[in-house]
């Protein structure tokens, strides 16, 4: 699953059939248009290039508060219309904050595209909030935050690795937000935020479906067009990066409700524009191999032949606008201690840095990659999230469409190299999830 | 987890109580023409041929699921569905797995409460391989020691970790209070005391039970004809045995409610589940409860609960309620999750909607306004070749006829106001069953919890 989700962050089509068409307006929005005509529907997705490491130190999850605050309503359409309009058409819609992207979304039939688009260009600029909606909302989010976090030790852990990796770039702070400053978001600092990154300049807008690009372009210069550009948002995000690592360090987590501890690890590894294809490459096909099924690498190692593990996998995080993650993760038997488990996971890591990955691995990990981005044609959703994401961290549509060959083209080599180079003690955190036994737990069911 | 989505997340929520029963959204009106294919051997599936993409999707369920475990052996249906795919034939576990991998196949099992189900998808190139593994799988599997131990640990890691996971509590409470004399109430994926139990012997009978023709239904969608299907539908299936040899189950009726069952868990968010008798699929007010259901708690973010509990008093982040049917019964469940200070006031907010519906019904505005979302929904439900096999072998074990999808939207505008008001009435005036796992003493007394804190040591 893990393993998937990173892949797929930037992975793309292998045909030609579906090749997307792009174009910009003069106000700076670009457009990308995906054909898929096998069902009269549409799918609309609007990008905006900016996550939580876009915020003010101190504001850490008013990217994703100000998300929730998109459904508020504007002063054309009060709260509730766009979504009522939604539902009542049959689409559905979402939307989604992460570290460098927070996008928008609706399914529609096709005929209704150019209602959704009115709406959507509608909120880019004229929310209106007000505290009667707005401190609810809030309350509501300390909720999301109690569902994904405080309830659950493992996202915990996932917190204090990422926080621990980080030592400068706010990739270190989660997307969700710190709980003490989530309940001092406001409306004036979600508004500052939104009068801030909202504009057409700063977005990407992927209409996938049964459309045609000519049409898209009409209905975009009449919704969005209008819009004015914000000259104060600069072309590239400066964020502060990381220093060179310089040790390892771990991570643990204590609860009472620890009834399975696990361990992971991450490593610090480039990722996006910023590294170099043939590297972003090798890191998808190491990931794959080293833990992306059960014929990987660690699952062979750890769970199959050496009976330590029940689980292992690998994921590599390739669509990132800075210096992103190379995750592995490992869930003990009974009885095995993290010494062991960590040391016959070093030694399958070191194996790959030392000696490389065999032919066969090497063609199935690439196999399984390339046959990715054909069943992703099945999916307009999915495609149109893939795209979307490439383009908002700095790829190209042609990054997209031109990786499976440059999967293909991986050699045993690169895989080495790149496991060399980066999955190296000194670049990782390790985080480790176990029982708290001085705090019994309250459970008797 | 890179994404945080608010929306997204109530749908998972309410599939951690969808998934244990079997539920499927509705169709695709304009996917296209649904064949049906007879195999040369007698084999029946409904086929969708589009050749756009070029892969197959294939999806198939064998009726009897974990209804079949023994009564002390729940997890048996789940656990043979976990190791179908774990070596088969001549081809032990790690080669089964390399020959699926080397050729992107994908190949899943699971079991649910009414059935043992399966997904195929592949590349067409690797067609042939890809059926060839099936036939395998479900023909010959070997249920060797190494990956039934390695599946057996696998399945009580998981069990261990729910076992303080609020939402896997609750709903095994749920079931376990709705069904208490009835297969239905225990848990589908077993117990930390069952699995250890279950033998080589328990799966190899199960499947040798519930795996035949009689009671396999298939549904295909992709870039595939008829003949060639129904060829590659006898290669996989034509030597399973004519006739399962199921239990026979029950009918049964969900427990009357009131009744409220609590957990004690440390938890900050007390989550609470909520539901009661439904209506079987083939009751003549399923069409009308659904509706009524979906203007109550249903998928969209204009539903009574979704504007009551979470837009105008900000009490949880997630509520939804949906109506779940099984071959043997029917029940609406809803879930809802708030800090625990604020879970009475919730649930009494969840039970005030309820009632309402119960009493009034829906408007007639809010009647026309699920209708047209039912409608136009449909075909976005099911967009890809694997959601629409999916819903195709729903259909099929339904009982709905294959020109289903035609039928629906006049099935639906049908409904009036009446029938939905006669619906609700009969779904929601009976009281709730209830279920909290949450902090007992601050639930009961109303006082704040105290604040969550984390207990994380950097060291």
């Amino acid at each position: 699953m893990l393993a998937l989700a990173a892949v797929l962050a930037y992975a793309g089509p292998a045909r030609a059939g579906t090749a997307p068409t792009s174009f910009t307006l003069d106000n700076g929005l670009q457009v990308v248009v995906i054909p898929d005509h096998r069902t009269p529907v549409v799918t609309q997705m609007i990008w905006y290039k900016v996550g939580s490491a876009d915020e003010t130190p101190g504001q850490s999850g008013l990217a994703h508060f100000l998300e929730h605050l998109m459904f508020k309503g504007t002063a054309r359409h009060p709260e509730g219309e766009f979504s009522k309009t939604v539902s009542r058409i049959g689409g559905n819609e979402n939307a989604f904050t992460s570290y460098d992207y927070t996008g928008y979304f609706q399914r529609v039939p096709r005929d209704q595209l150019a209602t959704v688009m009115g709406f959507e260009a509608d909120r880019m600029t004229g929310l209106v909030l007000k505290d009667e909606n707005v401190l609810p909302e809030r309350d509501v989010v300390l909720e999301e935050y109690n569902m994904r976090v405080a309830n659950n030790p493992a996202a915990r852990l996932g917190e204090q690795v990422a926080a621990a990796l980080y030592l400068n770039h706010p990739y270190g702070r989660p997307v969700i937000g710190w709980r003490h400053e989530i309940e001092k978001l406001d409306r004036e600092a979600a508004l500052a935020f939104y009068r801030r990154f909202y504009a057409p300049n700063n977005a990407t807008l992927v209409i996938a479906g049964d459309v045609e690009a000519a049409e898209v372009r009409d209905l975009a210069q009449k919704t969005f067009g209008p819009i004015a550009t914000q000259p104060a948002i600069a072309a590239k995000r400066i964020r502060p990066q990381e220093p060179e690592p310089a040790g390892p360090r771990t991570v643990t987590v204590a609860d009472g409700k620890v009834e399975q501890p696990s361990m992971m690890r991450q490593y610090l590894v480039p990722a996006g524009p910023a590294a170099a294809k043939t590297e972003r490459a090798a890191l998808d096909v190491l990931a794959q191999a080293l833990g992306g099924g059960s014929n990987s690498l660690l699952y062979r190692a750890l769970v199959v032949d050496q009976g330590l593990a029940v689980s292992a996998y690998a994921w590599y995080q390739g669509a990132a606008v800075d210096a992103s993650q190379f995750g592995v993760s490992a869930t003990p038997k009974p009885g095995v201690d993290f010494p062991s488990l960590e040391a016959a996971l070093d030694k399958v890591i070191a194996g790959v840095a030392d000696n490389g990955i065999a032919a066969s691995d090497l063609e199935d990990a690439k196999t399984q990659l390339v046959a990715e981005t054909i069943y992703a044609q099945d999916s307009q959703a999915k495609l149109a999230r893939w795209y979307g994401a490439a383009l908002t961290v700095g790829l190209s549509i042609d990054d997209v469409r031109q990786l499976p060959n440059t999967i293909r083209a991986v050699t045993a080599e690169d895989v080495q190299a790149v496991a060399r180079k980066y999955l190296t003690k000194i670049r990782s955190v390790t985080g480790y999830l176990v029982k708290d036994s001085s705090v019994p737990a309250e459970k008797r069911s | 987890m890179r994404l945080v989505s608010p929306r997204l997340v109530r749908l998972a929520l309410a599939c951690t109580m969808a998934l244990a029963a079997a539920v499927v959204s509705d169709g695709a009106e304009a996917m296209t023409k649904i064949q049906r294919v007879v195999s040369p051997g007698g084999l029946q599936a409904w086929l969708v041929q589009d050749a756009t993409v070029p892969l197959v999707a294939m999806a198939f369920a064998f009726r009897g699921g974990a209804t079949q475990d023994p009564a002390d052996k729940p997890g048996v249906a789940s656990m043979t569905a976990n190791l179908l795919d774990e070596g088969a034939g001549d081809l032990d576990s790690k080669a089964f797995h390399a020959r699926l991998e080397r050729n992107a196949i994908e190949m899943n099992f699971s079991a649910s409460r009414d059935r043992l189900q399966g997904q195929l998808r592949m590349l067409n190139e690797h067609r042939d391989e890809a059926f060839g593994l099936l036939k395998l799988a479900v023909t010959a599997p070997r249920f060797d020691a190494e990956p039934v131990e390695r599946i057996r640990a696998q399945m009580l890691s998981g069990l261990r970790r729910e076992s303080t996971e609020p939402n896997a509590l609750a709903g095994r409470a749920f079931w376990a209070a709705a069904f208490p004399d009835h297969p239905y109430g225990r848990p589908p994926g077993g117990t930390l005391e069952s699995l250890p139990k279950v033998t080589v012997a328990d799966l190899s009978g199960y499947a040798k039970n519930v795996l035949a023709r009689d009671n396999l239904t298939i549904a295909v969608v992709g870039d595939i004809d008829a003949a060639t299907l129904g060829r590659l539908l006898d290669d996989t299936f034509g030597s399973l045995p004519a006739k399962a040899k199921l239990t026979p189950v029950a009918d049964v009726a969900a427990v009357a409610p009131p009744k409220q069952v609590s957990v004690a868990l440390d938890v900050p968010q007390t989550v609470m589940l909520f539901g009661g008798p439904g209506l079987k699929r083939n009751d003549p007010d399923f069409m009308a409860a659904y509706i009524a259901n979906h203007i109550l708690g249903g998928g969209s973010m204009s539903s009574r609960l979704y504007y009551e509990v979470r837009e105008k008093k900000g009490l949880a982040y997630s509520v939804s309620q949906s109506l779940i049917w099984l071959d043997h019964t029917g029940v609406f469940a809803g879930s809802t999750a708030t800090r625990a200070d604020r879970a009475a006031a919730t649930l009494a907010t969840v039970e005030a909607e309820i009632r309402r519906m119960a009493e009034q019904g829906p408007t007639a505005e809010e009647l026309d306004k699920a209708k047209s979302y039912l409608n136009g929904s449909q075909m976005l439900a099911l967009d890809t070749s694997t959601k629409l096999a999916g819903a195709l072998v729903q259909y099929q074990l339904d009982g709905l006829g294959i020109d289903y999808l035609e039928k629906r939207p006049g099935i639906i505008n049908a409904v009036t106001l009446e029938d939905t008001r006669r619906a609700a009435k009969r779904l929601w005036s009976h009281g709730l069953i209830t279920v909290t796992v949450g902090r007992a003493q601050a639930a009961s007394t109303g006082q704040p919890a105290p604040a969550p804190a984390p207990k994380a040591h950097a060291d």
